[in-house]
This record gives C-alpha cells, sequence and structure tokens, in this order.
C-alpha cells in the first residue's frame, strides 16, 4: 500500500498551496512579494491540472499546465517591468503608498 | 395613366420652392409654384381624355402601404365620374389662384413660404380626390387640415392669425375623430377600407350599422365644411391672406366633406335616416349663417358666412338624394365664391389692406374691371337664370321639395337672404360715395386675367358644363322628378326680391337700413354678434377643458407625478451610486480581498449549481 | 515507497510556501519559492509528467525566479516596513482565507472516490513525444496564439522598463 498515493491528497496540496499564496497576496505590502504569491497559486492550479490529467489518464492537462506556465512567464516579465516604472515613478515598493485613486 | 403625377407635381413644387425658395427670384419661385399647378392640371386634362367615358372607376395600385393581419391597406388612386369632375374644379381653379397670388402677394413678406404651402395645400388636396380606399382620402384630409392651420396663420407675427389657425385646426380635429370612429365602424363591418368593397358591399349591412357610420361620417364633414356645430372656424379663418380664403375656403377644401358624403352615397341610400339628419343639418346651417351674415361689416366676413350658408345648400341637396345636384353646386359655388372672393382681394388690394365696408363705397367708377367682374358673381350666386348659381340652386330646391316640402320653403327664404347680403355687399362696396381715405388703383392684369375667367365661368359655366347628366349614370340617379315650373319660379323670384330689397335699402334711400337696425337694436346686437356662438363655445367648452388641463393634467399628473418619478428615479441612482463608491477606496490591498471574496462567492455558486454542494 | 516520497516532498513545498508569506526579506522569498518550484517538480514526476517537471525546472526556478531575484537586487529591495494597514484586508481577510482553504479542501475530497490512486508510472502518456503530438495537432492554434502573446509581452516589457533618452 506504500507505493500508492489517493489523488485526493494531491489536491489538497495544491488547495493547501493555493490558500498560501492567497493569504501572501493579501497580507503583505511589497509588491514584488505579491507577485510572489501569485506564482505560487499558479503553481498549485498547474498541479491540480496535472492530477487531474492523471485521473482521466489523458495528456491535456498537461497541455493546460504548459500554457498556463508560458503566461505565468510573460505575466511576469511584463508585471516586473510595470514595477520597475512604479518604482521609478515613486520610489516605493510599498503598495499601500500608491494610493493616488483614493476617494 | 400615371394617375401619380397628378399630386406629385405639386408636391416637387413644394419641395423645391420649400427648400431653395429663400435663395431663388421672385419670378424663379413663381415659374416653380404656377409651372407645377398648370401642369398637373395639364396631365389631369390628358388623363381625362385619354380614359373615355369613365362608365367604370380607372384605379391604379402603386404599393401596399399597410399590411397587418386583416387589414391591408394600399395606395390606390382611382378616376370614375365624381373624381373627374373634382379634379378638374380643383386644378383649373387652383391654377387661376396661384396666377392670381402673383399679384395679390407680390409686395408680402414670406413669398416663396406661401407658394410653397399652396403647392402642398394642392397635392393633399389631390391625393384626398384620388384616394380610392378611405384612408388615403383621410390622409388628404388632414394634410389640407394642416395646410389650412398654416396659410390661416401665414401672418405669424400676428396673434388673431395664429388663434385662428388653432382654432381651424382643432375644430377640424373634432370632426376627424367623427370620421375616424366611422372608419374603425367601417373595417370591423366589411373588413376592407376599399371604396370598390365597402361599397359592393354595404348593401347587405343592417340599417342600423350604416346610419351609425353616416353619421359619424357626417361628422366629419361638419367639422372639414363647416356646418352646424363646428362651422365656428370658418369666419376667423379670414385672417389668411384672401388667394387662401378663395382656394381653401370657398372652392376645394371645404368641399373636401360634400365630396366625402357623396362619395359614400351608396351607404347614404340604404340609410335613409342619416340622409334626413344631414338634409336638416345642412338646411339649418344655411339659414343660420344667411342671417349672421345679413349684418356683417367686414366683406370678407360676409363671404365667409355666405360659404357656410351655400355648403349648407350642398348637403340639402345630398341629404335629399340629389347628389349629383350637390356636386353641380360644388361646382358652379367653386366658381362664384372664388371670384367673389378674389375680387374682394382686389378691392382690399385696391385700398391697401381696408376691409370695412363702411369705409368702402363708390369703387365701381376707380376698379371698374373689378366691379364688372364681381357683379357676374354676384348675379350668379343670386340665382338669377340663365347664370351658373341658378341651375344648381334650382335643381337642389326641387329635389329637396320632393323629401321634404318644408326643407324647400326654408331654402327659398335663405335663397332670398342670400341675394339680400351679397348684393348689400356689392351696393356698399361701389355704389353711392366714397367714405375712405386711400387712393383706390385698378389691380394688375395678373389679377385681372383669372378674374375674368372665373366670371365667365359663373356665367355661362351652369350651362356649359353639364354636370348633373355627368354624374346621373354614377349615382344610379332614378328617373328625374317632373320639371314643377312653380317651384322654380318661386325661388328665382325670391333672389330678384332680394336684390330688389337690398337695392332699396342701400342705394335708393341710404339711410334705411341704419334705421331699421337702429329699431330692432336688441335683435341686430345679436346678429351683429354672430349669436354669440364663439363666446358660448368658450365658456362651456374651451374654459372648463384649459381650466381642467392647467389644474390638474399639469400640476399634479405631469410636474407632480411624472416629473417626481423620472427625478426620483435620478436621485435614487445618485444616492446607490454614492454608497457603491465606496467600493473605490484607491488601496490596492482592499481590491485584492475584494477579489478573493468574489472568487469565493462565484466558486460557491458554481458548486451550488452544479450539484457538489448540497 | 511513493506514499513516503510524496510526503517528504509535500512537506518540503508546504514549509517553503509558508516561508514565502511569513518572510520579511523579498530575497528570502524568492529563494523558499524556488524551493516550492522544485518539490513540485518531483511531484509531477510521481505524476507521469515528465516533461512538465523539466519545464517547471528550466522556465519556472531557472528563468523566472531568475528574473524575480534579477529585479529584487536591482531595485534594492529591503527589509518589509511594517506601516499601516487596509482596514478591509484586516477585516475579511482571515475569515476569507478559511473559508477559501476549507472549500476547496471540501470540494477535493468530495470530488474523488477514496479509492482513486497514484503510482509512479501508472500514467504513461506524459513524454514530450506525446505532449508534442498533442501541441501541434489538437493544440495547435493556442500554441500559435501564446507565441503571439509572448511576443507582445516581450515588447510591452522592453517599452516599459526601457530608460527614456534626453
Amino acid at each position: 500500500m506504500l507505493s500508492q498515493v489517493p489523488i485526493s491528497w494531491f489536491l489538497m496540496l495544491s488547495a493547501a498551496l493555493f490558500a498560501t499564496g492567497v493569504a501572501g497576496f493579501l497580507f503583505r505590502r511589497n509588491i514584488i512579494t505579491v507577485f510572489m504569491s501569485i506564482e505560487l497559486m499558479l503553481n498549485a492550479v498547474n498541479l491540480s491540472f496535472i492530477a487531474f490529467s492523471y485521473q482521466h489518464k489523458q495528456v491535456d492537462g498537461h497541455l493546460f499546465a504548459f500554457f498556463v506556465m508560458v503566461v505565468a512567464a510573460t505575466e511576469a516579465a511584463v508585471g516586473l517591468a510595470i514595477i520597475l516604472t512604479v518604482f521609478k515613478n515613486r520610489q516605493t515598493l510599498n503598495i499601500d503608498d500608491v494610493d493616488s485613486m483614493k476617494n | 395613366m400615371q394617375l401619380w403625377l397628378i399630386p406629385l407635381l405639386p408636391l416637387a413644387g413644394f419641395a423645391i420652392n420649400g427648400l431653395f425658395g429663400r435663395r431663388f427670384s421672385k419670378s424663379l419661385v413663381n415659374l416653380v409654384a404656377i409651372g407645377s399647378v398648370l401642369l398637373s392640371f395639364a396631365w389631369v386634362l390628358k388623363t381625362l381624355y385619354g380614359l373615355g367615358d369613365l362608365s367604370s372607376a380607372h384605379v391604379e395600385h402603386y404599393f401596399t402601404w399597410i399590411q397587418s393581419g386583416n387589414l391591408s391597406i394600399g395606395c390606390d388612386f382611382a378616376v370614375d365620374r365624381l373624381t373627374a369632375v373634382m379634379l378638374l374644379v380643383v386644378t383649373g381653379i387652383g391654377s387661376l389662384i396661384h396666377i392670381y397670388s402673383i399679384g395679390y402677394m407680390a409686395h408680402e413678406g414670406g413669398y416663396y413660404r406661401f407658394f410653397a404651402y399652396l403647392n402642398l395645400f394642392m397635392f393633399f388636396m389631390l391625393t384626398l380626390v384620388l384616394g380610392a380606399n378611405f384612408l388615403v382620402l383621410f390622409v388628404g384630409w388632414e394634410g389640407v387640415g394642416l395646410c389650412s392651420y398654416l396659410l390661416i396663420g401665414f401672418y405669424f407675427d400676428k396673434q388673431f392669425a395664429t388663434n385662428a389657425g388653432n382654432k381651424a385646426f382643432i375644430v377640424n380635429r373634432i370632426g376627424d375623430f367623427g370620421f375616424s370612429l366611422a372608419m374603425f365602424l367601417i373595417f370591423i363591418n366589411f373588413h376592407s377600407l376599399d371604396f370598390a368593397t365597402v361599397f359592393h358591399a354595404a348593401p347587405g349591412a343592417s340599417e342600423a350599422t350604416l346610419t351609425t357610420i353616416g353619421l359619424l361620417l357626417m361628422v366629419g364633414a361638419c367639422g372639414k365644411s363647416a356646418q352646424l356645430p363646428l362651422y365656428v372656424w370658418l369666419p376667423d379663418a379670414m385672417a389668411g391672406p384672401t388667394p387662401v380664403s378663395a382656394l381653401i375656403h370657398a372652392a376645394t377644401m371645404v368641399t373636401a366633406g360634400v365630396y366625402m358624403t357623396a362619395r359614400s352615397w351608396v351607404i347614404y341610400t340604404h340609410a335613409p335616416d342619416a340622409m334626413h339628419v344631414i338634409a336638416i343639418i345642412g338646411v339649418a346651417t344655411a339659414v343660420f349663417a344667411a342671417t349672421i351674415g345679413l349684418a356683417q361689416t367686414d366683406i370678407k366676413k360676409v363671404f365667409a358666412y355666405s360659404t357656410v350658408s351655400q355648403l349648407g345648400y350642398m348637403f340639402i341637396g345630398i341629404g335629399s338624394g340629389a347628389f349629383s345636384a350637390g356636386i353641380y353646386h360644388l361646382v358652379t359655388h367653386a366658381f362664384f365664391k372664388a371670384l367673389l372672393f378674389l375680387g374682394a382681394g382686389s378691392v382690399i388690394h385696391a385700398l391697401s389692406g381696408e376691409q370695412d365696408m363702411s369705409k368702402m363705397g363708390g369703387l365701381r367708377k376707380k376698379i371698374p374691371w373689378t366691379f364688372v367682374t364681381m357683379m357676374c358673381a354676384a348675379v350668379a350666386i343670386a340665382g338669377v337664370p340663365p347664370f351658373a348659381g341658378f341651375y344648381s340652386k334650382d335643381a337642389i330646391l326641387v329635389a329637396a321639395h320632393a323629401q321634404a316640402p318644408w326643407i324647400y320653403w326654408v331654402g327659398v327664404i335663405t335663397a332670398g337672404m342670400t341675394a339680400f347680403y351679397v348684393f348689400r355687399a356689392m351696393f356698399l362696396t361701389f355704389f353711392g360715395e366714397y367714405r375712405g381715405h386711400e387712393h383706390p388703383h385698378e389691380s394688375s392684369p395678373v389679377m385681372l386675367i383669372p378674374l375674368g375667367l372665373l366670371a365667365l365661368l359663373s356665367l355661362g359655366g351652369g350651362y356649359f358644363f353639364r354636370v348633373p347628366e355627368f354624374l346621373a349614370e354614377f349615382f344610379h340617379a332614378g328617373p328625374e322628378a317632373p320639371e314643377d315650373f312653380t317651384l322654380v319660379a318661386i325661388s328665382v323670384a325670391a333672389g330678384v326680391i332680394g336684390i330688389a330689397l337690398a337695392w332699396v335699402m342701400y342705394l335708393v334711400k341710404p339711410g334705411m337700413a341704419d334705421s331699421f337696425a337702429g329699431s330692432v337694436s336688441g335683435l341686430y346686437k345679436l346678429v351683429y354678434n354672430k349669436f354669440f356662438v364663439d363666446e358660448i363655445y368658450d365658456a362651456a367648452v374651451v374654459n372648463p377643458i384649459v381650466g381642467g388641463s392647467r389644474s390638474v393634467l399639469w400640476k399634479v399628473v405631469d410636474a407632480a407625478g411624472i416629473d417626481g418619478i423620472v427625478n426620483g428615479v435620478g436621485s435614487w441612482a445618485r444616492g446607490v451610486g454614492g454608497v457603491l463608491r465606496h467600493i473605490q477606496s484607491g488601496n490596492i490591498r482592499s481590491y485584492a480581498t475584494w477579489v478573493v471574496f468574489g472568487s469565493v462567492m462565484l466558486i460557491v455558486a458554481m458548486g451550488l449549481a452544479g450539484g457538489l454542494i448540497r | 515507497m511513493d506514499v513516503i516520497l510524496f510526503l517528504i516532498f509535500a512537506a518540503i513545498a508546504l514549509v517553503c510556501a509558508i516561508n514565502v508569506v511569513l518572510q520579511s526579506h523579498p530575497i528570502s522569498s524568492a529563494v523558499s519559492l524556488i524551493g516550492v518550484m522544485g518539490s513540485l517538480a518531483i511531484i509531477y514526476l510521481l505524476l507521469g509528467a515528465e516533461f512538465i517537471a523539466a519545464a517547471q525546472v528550466i522556465v519556472y526556478a531557472g528563468a523566472v525566479m531568475v528574473l524575480f531575484i534579477f529585479v529584487i537586487m536591482l531595485l534594492n529591495a529591503g527589509k518589509e516596513t511594517t506601516t499601516g494597514r487596509s482596514f478591509m484586508s484586516q477585516l475579511l481577510g482571515v475569515p476569507v482565507l478559511i473559508a477559501l482553504l476549507g472549500l476547496l479542501a471540501f470540494l477535493a475530497r468530495h470530488m474523488y472516490a477514496p479509492d482513486a490512486m497514484v503510482h509512479f508510472g501508472g500514467f504513461q502518456g506524459g513524454s514530450a513525444r506525446a505532449i508534442g503530438a498533442a501541441l501541434f495537432t489538437k493544440y495547435l492554434l493556442p500554441f500559435e496564439v501564446t507565441s503571439i502573446l509572448i511576443l507582445i509581452g516581450i515588447i510591452g516589457a522592453v517599452v516599459l522598463a526601457r530608460k527614456e533618452l534626453d
């Protein structure tokens, strides 16, 4: 029995990683840390895709994960470029200080 | 046969003059306006010549206008003998009046606008006459009402002119309501509004239905043709320029009611009660208007009341079953009434705008041509044989006698009064000494030639245009009543007595009229003030409606209710927005929290919908 | 054997993930995230996703995280300061988090029969050949579209981050 892992464990791991990502997304103040939490969430989702793909014995889940990875990479590049611009203009990495839309 | 060209040529004239007339020279405006009407007249002649003897209707179907369930209305034009008569009158007299207007309106502002409106009126009137179903007729009916409003209020900077235009339109609308109800009834009973279909099926319907339809159609005719009790707009309509009074309120628009009832003769011959009502309305209007005409001092008002009275005669004819006699009187009336109005216009033009007869007199030497032509019209309207009015009036009175002798006798009295007031007007205007201060000058030939042509028609038109024989076959007229010579003689005698009385009272003994008026001063005041009918209507109908509108409909329904709802919606939206805008706090982390919150809600919703969470 | 492997690397992934969130210096968070990605790669291998595991290490850990570390060092990001908090995240944040976790766990449990099992080698279809075959036949359009997306991303990043010539 030690050679078989129930699929639901993988999904629960994915859920836990996702929730951790959400926590970082909500509670951290540094923009870059927030971004990294987003990457964490994406990874958690990738895990669940692969798990489902195993369950149905089809390769489509792998392809979804592949595309998620591609898009995440692109998003990271563009997002970091935006962070650079924000830093250039505001001299701060604290998202609470980027509030010129307030009221 | 391209019937559509007949109304469309004046419409093109309206479009060109209306859109570009402001930049045209006067002669170009004239060319477009008069050219379009003359071309239309020429096309009418060509069409009638090509159609032969018109024993059956020639119908042209252009396109299906309304197709909805059972209701199928086409834009159809038809020509039969009745239409032919009306077409000739409308385009012929219309052309003459257009030519006359060149001279009359030469010094007025808004020259191109006048001709544009006149052309538009011709378009609608021709549509009315050519229509082959009730709805196309109604389009023309409403359209001429609109043009009447536009032209009466032509001097739009004068309050009394715009008021008169409003009055004409509103009173007409009351009649149109009756007409609409009649059309609804016709459609319910006969499932069509086509003349051919309806008149084919009419004999089969119940008499009560036909009577109701006939009476409702008559309500419409009362509005448009100024019969009791809806005649009040016609005297006020004299506020418009005189060619308008001649064309619209004498020769063409007001005859639309007569035409419409004559067209529906099949309905009326099977509803004798409705016909009797028409005859009574006609005779009552005729005598009522004639009495008012006796005491008026404004020359145009005399002729206006005369028009109302003569229209009453036409309805006597229709109501007595003598449809061709009624139409015959329509034709001859168009000749001499148009002439009387145009002549009055010439007099007014000569006196630079004076319309009060007490300031005229002795003009026959100063404006001789106008005098001669108007005299031709006066003898025609008085029913002196062998001129035009004699034949038509005689035909109507003889037919009325066959129906109900009392109508004949009242008609005879009215004929006497007609002759009296027309010649009173002539004597006050052209004879005696000039009582005014202006310098009368004769009108230009462009105004005199139409007067001359109309004079010839008034004199000889009755003899040469044998309308009753032409229309007898159309109306399936029964055998002619035997020509009763005594009846004819009595009506002619009444006319002659009227002329003689006017001659005595105004020419031989000039002061006799005033002293007579003084001796019956109460009665005279009543007649002079038109029996206070306008004031009665104001107090009984107009003021309550206006007051009710103001206090209830305006203040309560509109201002409080509708505005309250609309503004309430606005302020409610603003309130909601004021609350919701706090979501937009400018803080990125709160946005992030909302995003997660929203996605949790979404997952729950999808789970519930998908049955995963029970 | 598989269970033990799974447990070890799941634990490493979870610990590193919590570390990402809890560390105050961004560099530490980035390094922890690299740890998460590595452990996830091993778990992918357990699930038979060879290609994806390799791609995870090469692309994610090797390129994206390196990019992150570049930017952190470029901006000289220091320890995070503890200044004011957002009211909304204080109020709603923790409950929402717990709700999310509970919800996902619930769904995960109920979507699968308890005896659906994974063992290493159970799924052979995750090879590069299989992925390539699907990518160039069934998923050709998304493939082309993502290539355009990457192009747009490159252009965007270049435009945003370039130095203004004065």
